[in-house]
């Protein structure tokens, strides 16, 4: 089930604007981002902090006050969805947080946690179970995990606990916020092939948001560049990755440190070519 | 600097808006005819029409409420019911009293509760410590008229160490003075002493866990330079009690005054609503709501001057 | 499948009963929690138990000492005491209840429903309970006793709503906390209602702070209640703890008994409450401890000595930094627990040696303890500690610290957090140039402005003069980078320096950090878990594991020839060469698409 873009895109962002009031103060976070989601797609949406990215994400979730500009999700807008219509979407509409520690809370057991989102749609408690048990072993945890508590496993554990969470609608895009970044590196290995197996099994769509240009090289078809609010370079993940076209993504690849001494020697370097003759800019 | 304080003024006048209209109203709602109370249950009906046109009773509730507030804004309080002298001269006789007291235990509070804290700060698992958190969870608890009794029989009866009643104005005698409000101050005291050493010493705790304490350790500041940088980010959190004890001082001094016999605000607030004494009672909680005005001002500002990051926001 | 998790402990018992089963094992908590049950009991049985009629008035009995009929003896109007004191804790323990329960109906939904929808229902939620807080209660009070006749339950009702906005503080900072947690964020996208959140995480947060306020409200709700009684508020026909206060303190000079037992059982029920409340907090905020108690128990045991791992490259007197033998303990009060166990390394001057380990393989630990930074609770041992060649192991502790600032510079992983927010840039800089250099005002603010100039800031003046929270991340990791080296040391350590720091601004960092290394000519210790930052800056590198060495050796080597299966595995990690999705599923296509079974 790879990327298919020839029928109409799943998710379609369209000129998005979104403020944020600090105080007396507005600080526009998006200035007009515009980008689509195929079926079974996986969009890479690559940026430092401040880009805007987990806004875009916030945005689409409903988190986030849209200023102007639209979202469609299948065809249908959901620019300022509110109350039961918003609701309604959690079925096709799911999110996995950065934070293993706070996305889960500490008072619940993972079977309530994993469940929560069932209930609440009305499904019995009986199929619920059966669906907790299906989800626990699409993301490779055993099934006693259901009577235990969050602060009994390790991050990478919770991630996937989270995973199977987004996962129990059986939703048709995940928003992926960072979900990998505060994990140890060969954990970050382990739950990046979980989402590509995931993917692989369900046919579902991700959004996702990182900052680490190696992690949406593995799992993203195609990627878009943020910079300052802005999308600065879409393309396919190949290109992007390898060869950008934009100075930001250029400046963006160079500066991240490649674990190969000879090589990074050479992308220093080229970094310090690009470098203004003047001095370092400072950030 | 300008604008913060136009807007505290303004937030102040609506609080004190807000304070005394409800008083207002609930004094009325719960006297009900205070013409029963000032004059009696042997008063004719027409003794009471009589007072009931002189005091303007018959006007409806909320012109008498505006016409009290729109004087008060001016300074004027109005006359008490009960003997026609001006509020404010009734209650600017014992403002002295209840400050000389109030004032007494806040210094108190603040100076012991900070060398405790400090010193408990500094070795959070010592002896001292431990004995504050136990002091600090019952002291805490402990009504600042029990703790009155307490010391009366101990000092005052069986020591006799201070006079157990009775004030001695500050003009007549700085020593009398003293010693007339060192157990009611104590008695006060007590709680707010051991709350901010607790909260001192929690922030003690927090703060020298914080990443920035050891940096400066790292660039090799003596341990008495680290602490002050300790202190004053520990303080804020402590500050804040000492002025929300101040408001809860007030009101604990009412109590206190009438056990220690002191001539303050305690008694007058007491004899004024036994009798249904509307102007004095609204006399005096507006004196409160300004002294409680007056010090989240002041704390605003010092807590600003500490950390100017509350200042930006 | 390789997820390097801990081992899972078994099942837990629902939190609620191992809190519960947790307070019955503390001694302070389990009587305070018996005394107060006993005196709640004697109040609801004062019918039952008491000998005789609280009201019946006995002459003979008028001030009488204790006797063997008369327990407390009588007051001052010829009733048993013993039998009012009975009858007293009825009256108190029900004001308590009644005001506890309207200051939690009042304060708590309003508190939970702020913190939670934030924006105007908090603003107008905050500024009605900051009002009810400045108002002088006891006048209200008074007004309300004088007014409705001194009808008990309206005045303890009255108590209950001043108590409120206490119940509005915890309540909605409780909520405002858990508002921002993520899995808030997580419920709303599973489509549940406000209605349900509010339900299902919130109620479950604010249970625990709510039981503990109440039982401090209770013990202030009752001093309240005594104080209003004694100041004659409340009917003569029902007995009170105030009223038998007020009769005794009339006669305390003669008859100090008669005020002491209603004091004693007043100041006894306060007590037990706060003891109540003090202990379940204690038990409460043990929980949220980060390390479970298990996992601290399951490490426990092996403290064994282990031998030392890592190899020392250097002669002593050649070493900038060395290390044999190092091993760090944290004493938790399940134990100790080993962090660093047998640690070997050494770097020379002009040598740049990373220690590279994922989270919880000991690394910062190490150059904690090197540098006497640990925590009150970390203890290291050595067989030796070496800086610019001489044991400072040994050294006492004033002269350890001397050599920081001064010999050793540290640069710290968070930028934000290591700057004291109520100080100047300015003052944090001069400080230790000023109290340590000695060097006067000016001369140290030229320094600063000077050093600052050269970690590549364009206006040292105005960085000087702002406060932390004025300056960007990348800005604020100049200054810290600026601090260190102020005073010219021959070792530079640095925790993680570019972690929390975007990446084009690590590129930065590490630029300026090798070149003040190679201008000051010295000893860089970099603690880091990115392969890419070792391959860029270091010489050498320590790989580190479970608190010991795996491997150590020169960079290229080690890239090229990883000796341990564990370094290899790392390296290949590191995400920057990895295959790109096109070529994952290039592969999989070819596989056959095959999905797990």
């Amino acid at each position: 089930m790879t990327a298919k873009t020839n029928d109409a895109p799943l998710l379609d962002v369209a000129d998005l604007v979104v403020d944020y009031r600090r105080g007396r103060h507005t600080f526009r976070a998006l200035k007009g981002v515009s980008m689509t989601i195929g079926t079974g797609e996986c969009v890479g949406l690559v940026g430092e902090s401040g880009s805007g990215k987990s806004t875009l994400g916030k945005a689409i979730l409903g988190l986030a006050d849209v200023t102007s500009g639209t979202i469609r999700f299948d065809g249908q807008d959901i620019t300022h969805l509110k109350g039961a219509a918003r609701r309604s979407l959690a079925a096709d509409l799911q999110v996995v947080f950065q934070d293993p520690y706070g996305s889960l809370d500490p008072t619940m057991t993972v079977g309530q946690i994993l469940a929560e989102p069932l209930t609440a749609s009305g499904v019995g408690k009986a199929a619920a179970r059966a669906t907790v048990v299906e989800m626990l072993d699409h993301v490779r945890l055993p099934a006693d995990t259901v009577t235990r508590y969050p602060s009994e496993f390790s991050g990478g554990q919770r991630q996937r606990i989270a995973i199977a969470r987004a996962l129990v609608r059986r939703p048709r895009l995940i928003v992926c916020d960072e979900p990998v970044s505060a994990l140890d590196l060969t954990t970050q290995a382990a739950v990046i092939d979980l989402f590509i197996d995931i993917q692989r099994e369900t046919g579902v769509s991700y959004l996702f948001v990182s900052h680490d240009l190696g992690v949406v090289r593995r799992i993203c078809h195609r990627v878009s560049v943020m910079y300052q609010g802005e999308c600065v370079e879409t393309g396919p993940n190949e290109r992007v990755t390898r060869d950008p076209e934009h100075p930001y993504t250029r400046r963006l690849l160079l500066a991240s440190p490649v674990a190969d001494p000879a090589r990074q020697a050479e992308r220093r370097r080229s970094r310090l070519g690009l470098r203004s003759p003047s001095g370092p800019p400072v950030p | 600097m300008f604008r913060f304080t136009i807007r505290r003024l303004m937030s102040g006048v609506a609080l004190l808006l807000i304070v005394t209209s409800a008083t207002f109203f609930l004094a009325h709602l719960a006297i009900g005819d205070p013409t029963a109370g000032l004059l009696g249950n042997s008063a004719t009906p027409a003794q009471r029409a009589a007072l009931h046109e002189k005091l303007g009773l018959d006007r409806p509730l909320f012109v008498q409420f505006w016409d009290w507030f729109s004087h008060a804004l001016r300074g004027d309080f109005g006359t008490s019911w009960r003997n026609f002298q001006p509020v404010s001269d009734q209650i600017a006789l014992r403002v002295p009293v209840t400050l000389s007291v109030v004032i007494a235990a806040t210094v108190l509070a603040a100076a012991l509760g900070l060398a405790v804290g400090v010193a408990t700060g500094l070795r959070p698992g010592g002896a001292l410590a431990r004995v504050l958190k136990l002091a600090s969870v019952v002291l805490f608890a402990l009504p600042g008229f029990w703790v009155s009794l307490v010391l009366v029989m101990l000092f005052a009866v069986r020591l006799q160490w201070f006079p157990a009643v009775g004030y001695v104005p500050l003009t007549q005698s700085a020593s009398g003075w003293l010693s007339s409000i060192t157990l009611p101050a104590v008695a006060l005291a007590l709680s707010a002493i051991v709350m901010i050493a607790e909260q001192l010493r929690n922030g003690f705790v927090e703060v020298t866990k914080q990443d920035y304490v050891r940096t400066l350790r790292a660039r090799g500041l003596s341990t008495r330079r680290v602490t002050l940088h300790v202190l004053r980010n520990a303080s804020p959190a402590a500050l804040t009690v000492l002025a929300v004890m101040f408001v809860g001082l007030l009101g604990g001094a009412i109590v206190v005054e009438i056990i220690f016999n002191l001539p303050g605000i305690g008694q007058l607030t007491q004899s004024a609503s036994q009798i249904g004494d509307i102007p004095i009672l609204l006399g005096l909680t507006a004196v409160t709501v300004v002294f409680v005005v007056l010090v989240n001002f002041l704390l605003d500002l010092v807590l600003g001057w500490i950390n100017p990051k509350v200042r930006d926001i | 499948m390789t997820d390097p998790s801990y081992p899972a402990p078994g099942g837990g018992a629902p939190a609620q009963q191992r809190l519960w089963s947790r307070f019955l094992r503390r001694p302070l908590g389990v009587t305070a929690l018996a005394v107060f049950l006993l005196i709640v009991l004697a109040g609801l049985f004062a019918p039952l138990l008491a000998p005789y009629d609280p009201n019946l008035v006995d002459f003979s009995l008028t001030q009488a000492p204790p006797s063997a009929e008369h327990l407390m003896g009588g007051d001052s109007a010829g009733r048993d005491i013993f039998s009012r004191l009975l009858y007293g804790a009825r009256t108190t323990v029900y004001g308590a209840a009644v005001a506890c329960l309207v200051g939690v109906l009042l304060g708590v939904p309003a508190g939970v429903a702020a913190g939670y929808f934030g924006g105007l229902t908090d603003r107008i939620c905050s500024s009605i309970s900051d009002g009810v807080q400045s108002v002088p209660g006891m006048i209200v009070l008074l007004i309300v006793a004088a007014g409705t006749g001194a009808d008990f339950t309206v005045l303890m009702m009255t108590v209950g709503a001043f108590m409120a906005p206490g119940y509005y503080r915890i309540s909605r900072s409780r909520a405002l906390a858990v508002r921002k947690e993520p899995y808030v964020d997580a419920a709303r996208v599973a489509g549940l209602t406000h209605t349900r959140v509010l339900h299902a995480h919130m109620v479950r947060a604010v249970q625990a702070p709510v039981v503990i306020q109440s039982a401090l409200t209770a013990g202030v709700a009752m001093g309240m209640q005594t104080g209003l009684q004694f100041l004659g508020i409340g009917t003569a026909s029902t007995p009170d703890w105030g009223q038998m206060m007020n009769d005794g303190f009339r006669t305390m000079g003669t008859h100090p008994l008669i005020l002491l037992w209603p004091s004693a059982a007043l100041g006894l029920t306060i007590a037990a409450l706060a003891f109540m409340g003090s202990t379940l907090a204690d038990l409460i905020s043990v929980r949220t401890e980060p390390v479970s108690r298990r996992r601290k128990r399951a490490v426990a045991p092996d403290v064994e000595v282990v031998p030392a791992t890592g190899r020392l490259e250097h002669p002593v007197e050649d070493s900038a930094l060395r290390i044999e033998n190092l091993r760090v303990t944290y004493r938790t009060p399940h134990g100790d627990k080993q962090v660093v166990r047998g640690v070997c390394l050494d770097v020379s001057p002009g040598e740049v040696l990373g220690i590279v380990g994922e989270s919880g393989s000991g690394k910062s630990q190490t150059v904690f303890s090197a540098l006497d930074l640990l925590p009150a609770e970390g203890h290291t041992s050595a067989d030796g500690i070496w800086i610019g060649g001489e044991p400072v192991g040994d050294l006492p502790r004033a002269k350890r610290h001397a050599l920081l600032g001064t010999r050793v510079g540290y640069v710290p992983q968070e930028p934000m957090s290591n700057l004291d927010p109520c100080y100047t840039i300015g003052h944090q800089l001069t400080e230790p140039l000023r109290s340590v250099h000695r060097l006067t005002r000016t001369q140290a603010g030229e320094r600063a402005r000077s050093i600052l100039r050269r970690v590549g800031i364009d206006d040292p003046d105005r960085v000087l003069a702002s406060y932390p929270h004025q300056v960007s991340g990348g800005m604020a990791q100049r200054v810290l980078i600026a601090g260190a080296v102020a005073g010219k040391p021959q070792l530079l350590v640095a925790d993680e320096p570019t972690t929390a720091l975007d990446v084009t601004v690590q590129a930065e960092v590490l630029e300026l950090l090798r070149e003040l290394q190679e201008e000051y000519g010295m000893a860089l210790v970099i603690v880091t878990h990115n392969f890419g930052v070792v391959a860029d800056i270091c010489d050498r590198v320590a790989v580190m594991r479970h608190g010991r060495v795996v491997e150590t050796g020169a960079v290229e080597e080690i890239f090229a020839k990883p000796a341990d299966p564990y370094t290899a595995e790392l390296i290949r990690a590191s995400l920057d060469d990895t295959e790109s999705r096109d070529d994952l599923d290039a592969a999989w296509n070819k596989a056959g698409r095959t999905v797990r079974t």
